[in-house]
C-alpha cells in the first residue's frame, strides 16, 4: 500500500543452491526467523530494495499530512480540530522513523529529501485525491489508515530489524488513527440528509483509490517473489486487498452506506466478497503524475524544502557557535 | 552547500522505574533541541519520563562479524547458571 510499486533490480528469485555462500548464509538467517541489523552483510539487492520501499513508505507519511492537514483550520469543533491535529503530527512521527530506518542503510535523509522532491522517488498514489469535504477526514481515517494498517501489521515482522521495530511504533499509534475516522463516518451517517450524502459521497470518491493502495496484482510479478522470500513483504497485494474488503464491507454497511461496486456480494464458497478491480490505467496514470492532485502535492513539499532551508543552516550555525563558545570558556 | 543535522539515538526511561532503553534516532542541530525533538517525536503518548540523548557517531559498538568469539566463551560455562546445581528438595527454595 505505501509502498505500492517497488522497482527492484532482481531478476527472480535464486535457490539456494545458485546463490553464494555469503548469500545462503543470508537467506538462511532469513529462513531461521532472524533479524537483519544494520551493519550485518546484505545482499546489495536487499539493501537497494529497502531503500526505495522504506522511502517510498516514509514520503507517503510526509505527503499523506497534506490532504488532512487541508481541514484543521475548518474542522467543525475544537475537539475534532485537536484531534485531526494530534493525528498530522502523528504521520510526521511516522515518516521520521522511517527515515531513520532508512537511513541506517547508507542513504542520507536530504538524498531522501531530494529523491522525492525530484519526482525519483515515488509515494503512495492515494494521497494524489484531493479532500474536498468533511467527510473525506472519516474517508481518509476509516479506508486509507485502515488499508495502512492492513499493510502494516505483517510488516512488524519484517527481516529488517529497524525498519520491523519502526512498524511496531507504528502500528501501536495507527488504530487511532482509523477509529477516529470511522468515529466522523458514523457521525456523518447518522446526520441529517446532507451529511449522509456528504458521507455517501466520500466512500464513493475513496472506495476504488483505497482498494489501488494495495498496488497492482502480483501474480506475475518477479520482483514480488523476490521480496517475499527477503521477508520485505510479508502477503501477496491480493490477499490484503481481499482482506480489506472482506472487512471494510460490513462495517459500509453498518454505516448504511452503500459500497460504489454493484458487483459486490459475499461469496461463501470462498469465504470472502467478490469485488470489482480498480481502474488499474487510472491507478498507473495517477503514479506518473497525472493524478488531481500531484503537482500541488510536490510543490507543497518542495516550496516546504526550499522555504525551510534558511531555518535549517541557522540552527546549525547558531548551534555551532553555541559550541565554540562553550569551548573557549572551559 | 547541503549539511545535515546530526544524527541523535534517543534513550527513554518509561514510567516503572526501568533504566533507558534505545527506542529510535533524530536529527537535530544540538543536544537541546535533540531532547526537545525526541519529547515530540517519542513521548506523545506519555511513553517515558526521562530522556537521553547522544550523538549517534560518538557510540562505539561492537561489530557483528565478532559474534562467535566474542560470545561463545560464555556457552562452556554452564555454572554461572543456578539451574547448574542440584539442591535437595528437603532444603526448600533457595
Amino acid at each position: 500500500m505505501y509502498a505500492q510499486l517497488v522497482k527492484s533490480s532482481g531478476k527472480g528469485v535464486k535457490s539456494l543452491e545458485e546463490m553464494d555462500p555469503q548469500e545462503r548464509a543470508f537467506q538462511q538467517r532469513i529462513d531461521a526467523g532472524d533479524k537483519i541489523e544494520p551493519k550485518d552483510w546484505m545482499p546489495d539487492g536487499y539493501r537497494k530494495n529497502l531503500i526505495r520501499q522504506i522511502g517510498q513508505h516514509a514520503h507517503s507519511e510526509i505527503v499523506g499530512q497534506l490532504p488532512e492537514g487541508n481541514w484543521i483550520t475548518r474542522a467543525p469543533t475544537l475537539e475534532r480540530k485537536a484531534i485531526l491535529l494530534a493525528k498530522v503530527q502523528d504521520e510526521a512521527g511516522h515518516g521520521l522513523y522511517l527515515y531513520c530506518a532508512a537511513e541506517t542503510l547508507g542513504v542520507t535523509r536530504d538524498e531522501l529529501f531530494e529523491m522525492l522532491n525530484n519526482g525519483k522517488m515515488k509515494y503512495s498514489s492515494i494521497f494524489n485525491y484531493p479532500t474536498l469535504t468533511w467527510a473525506d477526514m472519516g474517508a481518509v481515517g476509516w479506508l486509507v489508515d485502515g488499508a495502512a494498517i492492513m499493510n502494516q501489521v505483517p510488516l512488524q515482522r519484517t527481516s529488517y530489524g529497524p525498519y520491523a521495530r519502526a512498524m511496531i511504533r507504528i502500528c501501536k499509534e495507527e488504530s487511532f488513527h482509523q477509529r477516529q475516522g470511522f468515529d466522523i463516518m458514523m457521525k456523518m451517517a447518522n446526520g441529517s440528509e446532507a451529511q449522509k450524502k456528504m458521507a455517501q459521497d466520500a466512500l464513493n470518491r475513496f472506495w476504488f483509490p483505497s482498494l489501488m493502495m494495495f498496488g497492482p496484482s502480483d501474480k506475475e510479478s518477479v520482483h514480488s517473489a523476490q521480496s517475499m522470500a527477503w521477508k520485505i513483504k510479508m502477503n501477496t497485494n491480493d490477499e490484503l486487498r481481499q482482506k480489506f474488503v472482506d472487512q471494510t464491507a460490513p462495517q459500509a454497511e453498518y454505516l448504511g452506506l452503500t459500497v460504489p461496486d454493484e458487483t459486490l456480494r459475499w461469496n461463501e464458497e470462498k469465504g470472502g466478497y467478490d469485488f470489482a478491480e480498480p481502474d488499474w490505467n487510472e491507478f498507473f496514470d495517477v503514479i506518473k503524475g497525472n493524478g488531481p492532485c500531484n503537482t500541488d502535492r510536490l510543490n507543497a513539499r518542495r516550496k516546504a524544502w526550499d522555504e525551510g532551508a534558511w531555518v535549517r543552516e541557522a540552527m546549525l550555525a547558531h548551534a555551532e557557535k553555541k559550541r565554540a563558545a562553550k569551548l573557549a570558556a572551559e | 552547500m547541503s549539511k545535515e543535522w546530526p544524527l541523535w539515538e534517543v534513550f527513554i526511561r518509561g514510567q516503572h522505574g526501568l533504566s533507558h532503553r534505545h527506542v529510535g534516532s533524530l536529527h537535530a542541530p544540538d543536544a537541546e533541541m535533540a531532547i526537545k525533538n525526541a519529547r515530540d517525536v517519542y513521548t506523545r503518548r506519555n511513553e517515558g519520563v526521562s530522556i537521553w540523548v547522544v550523538e549517534a557517531e560518538r557510540i562505539a559498538a561492537s561489530s557483528p562479524g565478532d559474534k562467535g568469539p566474542f560470545y561463545d566463551p560464555a556457552n562452556s560455562k554452564v555454572y554461572r547458571h543456578p539451574t547448574f546445581f542440584d539442591i535437595p528438595d528437603e532444603i526448600g527454595a533457595m
